[in-house]
Order: structure tokens, then C-alpha cells, then sequence
């Protein structure tokens, strides 16, 4: 048995909206192992992504232990989550969310700001990530000037270059077309079986889930994620 | 220092906006070194004031002269170091719109009197050998072309001589300059014996008496002793600080420190608007990529550290750009009206105080779109994008 990486117990979360209480997440128990490709597919509303933002730090739960590597997000202060989530997750949007007014090596330059690493090395293993993702030739390219599978091979190098352990990815290939969809999901593929990195991926597309080791469906209403068959 | 290329490329996202919004920057800090030039021009002659000198002048006006035998009494009086004397002359060169400071003195007590006026000591010597002689600050000099040999006639606009001519010719025996950056040396003295022989009317008397008072006398109770020395006689005194003598001259312009503040608190609260409404906007366009950057791990205080600096930053960008035209075109006004407005300088702590503006409303512009940032909450940011 491998290692856990992810280790989430009883977790609630819910939201307040306006008197009304929302449960988006119920009592959930999940467990991710280090080296692992899980797809998270389920409808719209249904808290793929809150149970991303659960995972990343980006949010706490309600109820219940979120438990990444040595990290207790429950129980970590803002500003600790800050330095955790710099050198712990990586995240994808569906959206890229490249910064437009930085070159491709600058945008991925941007998590290695938090470092202590000087100018020079940041710059050195900024164009690792972009070789990696396979876009070295495009460093110096703004984000506008770069297809949607190149900016998101553009913020798959971002969400690496720190050398996280867990990738988050929500929605990855939601805006891009099937065939940019399959060379992104090869990419990750490879991220997974070679550089040994555990992803998370949300999608709609079964298709895309294919590529991942197995598949959770998060069922709208019950709120349950079970293991696929 | 990293984060400088992220602020400054964030600070130049929207180039025209960003442009004007420094150009109104730089435009106020212009009208800042060039007001604050003209402000201490006019405030400059208190500012330059020795504490230890006063000046005596007639007690119901400045234009009314004392008589010569003052000298003594006033050098008699308990506490009182040195005295010299000074009159207003009141003539131009050449052209009536010449206008300078021309004052009949005594050469060696004058220049004892007032260290800060600089002159190479043969010309001093000459100057005072030579009755018909005068000096003349640099400024002077520099304006029209002056050396020393020249003859300089000057048309009398009160002093008519006793011959009936209204010219008279100096003969140019040094220049002069002062050390203090804030003074002005726009100024030409001649012999006052010459002065007082050749005059028509008006013989045995100055214009007003300067004394510089002994270190450990207190000039209030000398001021006071020479007032009453000359109370109830045909030409009392009054007896004050050479910086209050400095004032009574610039009041008559007005409150200009008033109206400069006035005037730059206008420019300032506009200023503060129009960055900070570009601030908001900048902020407010950019919501998604501020939730980006807390994502990647940028904890609150950098996120509004990084907006607090594009703030700073445009305001700097702006105004050095302004106070180092409004250096440049003060240095060129200063020549241009050395004796119209002498003292027209911008001083290093004006210079300081417009840096200090700067951060400061560089921080007051953006430290509400840099709250609004730093307290964004992420969740909300990514699922709005
Ligand atoms: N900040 C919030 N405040 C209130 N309700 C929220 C908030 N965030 C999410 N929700 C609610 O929680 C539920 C789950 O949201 P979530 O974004 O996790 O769904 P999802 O599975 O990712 O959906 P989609 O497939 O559309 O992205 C939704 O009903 C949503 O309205
Ligand atoms: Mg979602």
C-alpha cells in the first residue's frame, strides 16, 4: 500500500446564503494516495470545486479534517496556508489565469518569487518547467500571443516549477478543443508516470477522465463520493 | 526589489490611462517646485535673516530717513557690537524696467555687517579707494554683461544731484556673491559719501541704521534702548529683527504662503482623485489575477504591498519627472528675473517635502484598492472569474 497524500475525514462544508444554510460537502472520507490520477466528475454545483479548494488550502472546512502531507488545513492560519499552498500544490483553471501582462518565462517565474532562489536560478528552473511542458521556444511570448493549449501548457509549467507533490486541476481542458484537450491530458499524464506528481483533476468529459487512474462521482444532492466501478 | 518588474508592468497595463494619470501627476509637482520656488522667493528674505542683526528705520515709515548722527548714538548703546547704514537709491539702468536694488552704503562697515556677500579682498580695497566706485552681485553682472573697469551710469528716479543731472556713473570695482543658496546678491552698492555730496537735498541723513547685537546682549532690550533713546525727537525709531523688516517688505504682495497653499492644496486633492480613481479601476480590472496570485501563495501583506508600490510608483514615475523640470525651469527663472524676484529657489527641503508627497499620496491613492486586494477572498475571486 502507498503512501497517503490526501487524507480527508467528516469533512463538511457549507455555505451561508443569506438565513438559508447550503451543504455542499457532507460528511466526506476520502483518501489520495501519493503517485495517484483521480478524475472528480459529477454535475454542475454538485462541490468539485469546493472539494478542490478543500484540498489546496484555498479554503477551510466546516467540520472535519483535511489532512495533505504533514499540512492540517483545518487548522493552519491564513498566512500559513499563503506559505504552504507556494511550495505544495499546484493548481490549474479551466480559464489558464495567465498574468497578461507578463511573458510566458515571467509568469511562470511568478511562484519563485516566494523563494529564496536568485534571479538567475529562478529563471533556470522556470525554463526546466517550460521544457517540460514542452513550450521552450515560447518563453518570451505574452500571454495574447499564445494559443489556449499553449497558455495552458504556460500554467501547467507555473503550477510545477515549484516542484509541488499534489496538482489540482479544475476543469483543465474545459475551454480547449478535443485534440489540445488530449495533448494536455497526455501532459499530465506524464507529470503523473514520470515526474510522480498525485493530481486531482475535475472535468465534465468522460473522455478526459479516461486518462486519469480512476474516477469519483460527486452526486448532486447526496453529496458522496464514491469510487467508480 | 523582485517584485519591481510585476509592479511596474502592472502600473503600465493600460498605457494611456496609466500616461495621463501621470501627467497629472507631473504637472503637480511642477506647479509644486515652481510655487514653492516663487513661495520661498518671497519668504526667503526672513528666512535668510540674521537674529543677530536689526534694523532701525523711522517709526512712521520706511521712506522717511534718519539723521546721520544716529550713527554714533546707536554704536553707543549698551550691547550694540557694530552698526553700518543703508539707504534706497531707487534708480534703474538704461531702461526704467532695469530694476534692481541699488543701496549708497559704507563699504567697509557695510560688508563687515553682511559676511555672507563674498568679494575677493583687492576688490574690496579698490572699491573702497574709490569714491565713485560700486560692486555688484554676480547675478548683476551675469544679467548685463558687467566687468570690472566698466562704467556703469545709472538714471536716478528720487536723487537728483545737486548739479541738476539725474545720471549717475559708477565705475565697476568688484562682484560680489553670496554663499547662502536661499539669498540673493541681485544687488549694486556704492560709496555713500559720494552719494551724500553729489545728492541735491537730503544731505546727513540714511535710510535706515543695521546693528548686529554683542552675542550675549538680548536684542529685544537693545531694540527697546534704542527706541527710547530716540522717543519724543523729530525722527523716533523703531527698532526690529531683520527678519521682521524682511516681512513688513513681502506683505506688501499679499499672503503669498497663504495663496501658494492654498493654490497646491488644490492641485493635491484633484491629484489624490484622479489616482486613486485610477488605482481603483486597475484593481478592480484585475480581481481574477490578484486571486491568482494569493492562489500561487502571495500572503496578504505582499499583495498590498505589490498595489501599495504601483501607487508609489506612479507618483514617482510623475512627480521626479515634475520637480526635475520644475528644477531645471527654476534655475532658468532665477537667471531670468534675478533682480525682478531674487531668491527664486527651489531649497532641498522643498525637494524633500515633494519626495515625501509623493509616498504619501502615492499611499493615500492606493491604500483602499490595495486593502480591497489583499482582502479578497480567493474561493469568491476564482468562482466569479
Ligand atoms: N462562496 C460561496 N458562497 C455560497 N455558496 C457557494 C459558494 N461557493 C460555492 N457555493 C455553492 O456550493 C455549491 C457547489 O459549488 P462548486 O463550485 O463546488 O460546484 P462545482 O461542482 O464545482 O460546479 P461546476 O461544475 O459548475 O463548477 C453550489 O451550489 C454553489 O452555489
Ligand atoms: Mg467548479
Amino acid at each position: 500500500m502507498t503512501e497517503i497524500l490526501a487524507h480527508l475525514s467528516g469533512v463538511n462544508r457549507t455555505y451561508q446564503k443569506g438565513k438559508e444554510k447550503v451543504e455542499v460537502l457532507h460528511n466526506l472520507d476520502l483518501d489520495i494516495p501519493q503517485g495517484d490520477f483521480v478524475a472528480i466528475m459529477g454535475p454542475s454545483g454538485s462541490g468539485k470545486t469546493t472539494l478542490l479548494n478543500l484540498l489546496g488550502g484555498l479554503d477551510k472546512p466546516s467540520a472535519g479534517s483535511v489532512r495533505v502531507g504533514d499540512a492540517e488545513i483545518s487548522a493552519m492560519s491564513n498566512s500559513q496556508l499563503s506559505h504552504w499552498r507556494s511550495t505544495n500544490v499546484g493548481f490549474i483553471f479551466q480559464f489558464y489565469n495567465l498574468l497578461p501582462v507578463l511573458t510566458a518565462q515571467r509568469n511562470v517565474e511568478l511562484p519563485l518569487l516566494l523563494t529564496k532562489f536568485n534571479a538567475k536560478e529562478r529563471a533556470r528552473r522556470a525554463a526546466i518547467a517550460l521544457d517540460i511542458v514542452g513550450l521552450s521556444e515560447r518563453a518570451k511570448h505574452y500571454p495574447r500571443e499564445l494559443s489556449g493549449g499553449q497558455e495552458q501548457r504556460v500554467a501547467i509549467a507555473r503550477a510545477i516549477v515549484s516542484d509541488p507533490s499534489l496538482l489540482l486541476c479544475d476543469e483543465p481542458t474545459g475551454d480547449l478543443d478535443r485534440e489540445t484537450a488530449d495533448e494536455i491530458l497526455k501532459l499530465l499524464q506524464l507529470l503523473n508516470s514520470e515526474h510522480g506528481k498525485t493530481i486531482v483533476m475535475v472535468t465534465h468529459d468522460a473522455q478526459a477522465a479516461s486518462y486519469a487512474k480512476r474516477t469519483l462521482h460527486c452526486d448532486k444532492g447526496t453529496l458522496e463520493v464514491r469510487e467508480a466501478a | 526589489m523582485k517584485y519591481f518588474r510585476l509592479v511596474w508592468k502592472n502600473a503600465w497595463r493600460k498605457k494611456i490611462r496609466t500616461s495621463l494619470t501621470v501627467l497629472s501627476v507631473f504637472v503637480a509637482f511642477l506647479l509644486f517646485a515652481l510655487l514653492s520656488a516663487i513661495g520661498q522667493a518671497f519668504e526667503g528674505g526672513a528666512d535668510v535673516a540674521d537674529a543677530d542683526r536689526l534694523v532701525v528705520i523711522d517709526k512712521v515709515s520706511l521712506i522717511n530717513s534718519l539723521p546721520m548722527s544716529y550713527l554714533d548714538r546707536i554704536a553707543a548703546v549698551d550691547g550694540v557690537q557694530s552698526v553700518t547704514h543703508s539707504s534706497w537709491f531707487g534708480g534703474y539702468y538704461q531702461d526704467p524696467r532695469n530694476q534692481f536694488a541699488q543701496f549708497p552704503v559704507d563699504p567697509s562697515s557695510f560688508m563687515a555687517m553682511y559676511p555672507e556677500y563674498k568679494i575677493p579682498r583687492e576688490q574690496l580695497d579698490a572699491w573702497a579707494k574709490d569714491r565713485t566706485g560700486a560692486i555688484v552681485g554676480q547675478e548683476l553682472a551675469t544679467q548685463y554683461g558687467w566687468k570690472i573697469g566698466d562704467q556703469i551710469p545709472m538714471q536716478a528716479t528720487i536723487w537728483t544731484k545737486a548739479d541738476g543731472g539725474r545720471t549717475w556713473e559708477f565705475k565697476l570695482d568688484g562682484i560680489f556673491s553670496t554663499d547662502d543658496p536661499r539669498g540673493s546678491a541681485a544687488m549694486m552698492l556704492f560709496q555713500y559719501d559720494y552719494f551724500d555730496e553729489a545728492r541735491a537735498f537730503g544731505k546727513g541723513t540714511a535710510g535706515w541704521y543695521i546693528l548686529r547685537v554683542k552675542p550675549d546682549a538680548d536684542p529685544i532690550q537693545v531694540a527697546r534702548t534704542i527706541d527710547a533713546q530716540f522717543a519724543n525727537s523729530p525722527s523716533e525709531t523703531k527698532t526690529s529683527t531683520e527678519a521682521a523688516f524682511a516681512q513688513s517688505f513681502t506683505k506688501q504682495f499679499g499672503n503669498i504662503a497663504l495663496i501658494v497653499s492654498l493654490i497646491l492644496g488644490a492641485v493635491f486633492f484633484t491629484l489624490l482623485l484622479v489616482s486613486g480613481n485610477t488605482m481603483s479601476q486597475s484593481v478592480r480590472e484585475r480581481i481574477s489575477e490578484l486571486a491568482v496570485l494569493k492562489t500561487l501563495g502571495f500572503d496578504d501583506r505582499t499583495v498590498l504591498g505589490i498595489v501599495l508600490s504601483e501607487s508609489i510608483l506612479i507618483m514617482m514615475v510623475g512627480g521626479m519627472l515634475g520637480l526635475g523640470v520644475g528644477w531645471i525651469a527654476v534655475q532658468g527663472l532665477a537667471k531670468e528675473l534675478a533682480s525682478f524676484l531674487p531668491g527664486l529657489f527651489l531649497s532641498p527641503a522643498a525637494m524633500m517635502l515633494a519626495v515625501a508627497f509623493m509616498v504619501g499620496a502615492g499611499i493615500l491613492a492606493g491604500i483602499f484598492p490595495a486593502l480591497k486586494a489583499m482582502r479578497l477572498s480567493i474561493v469568491d475571486a476564482l468562482a466569479r472569474a
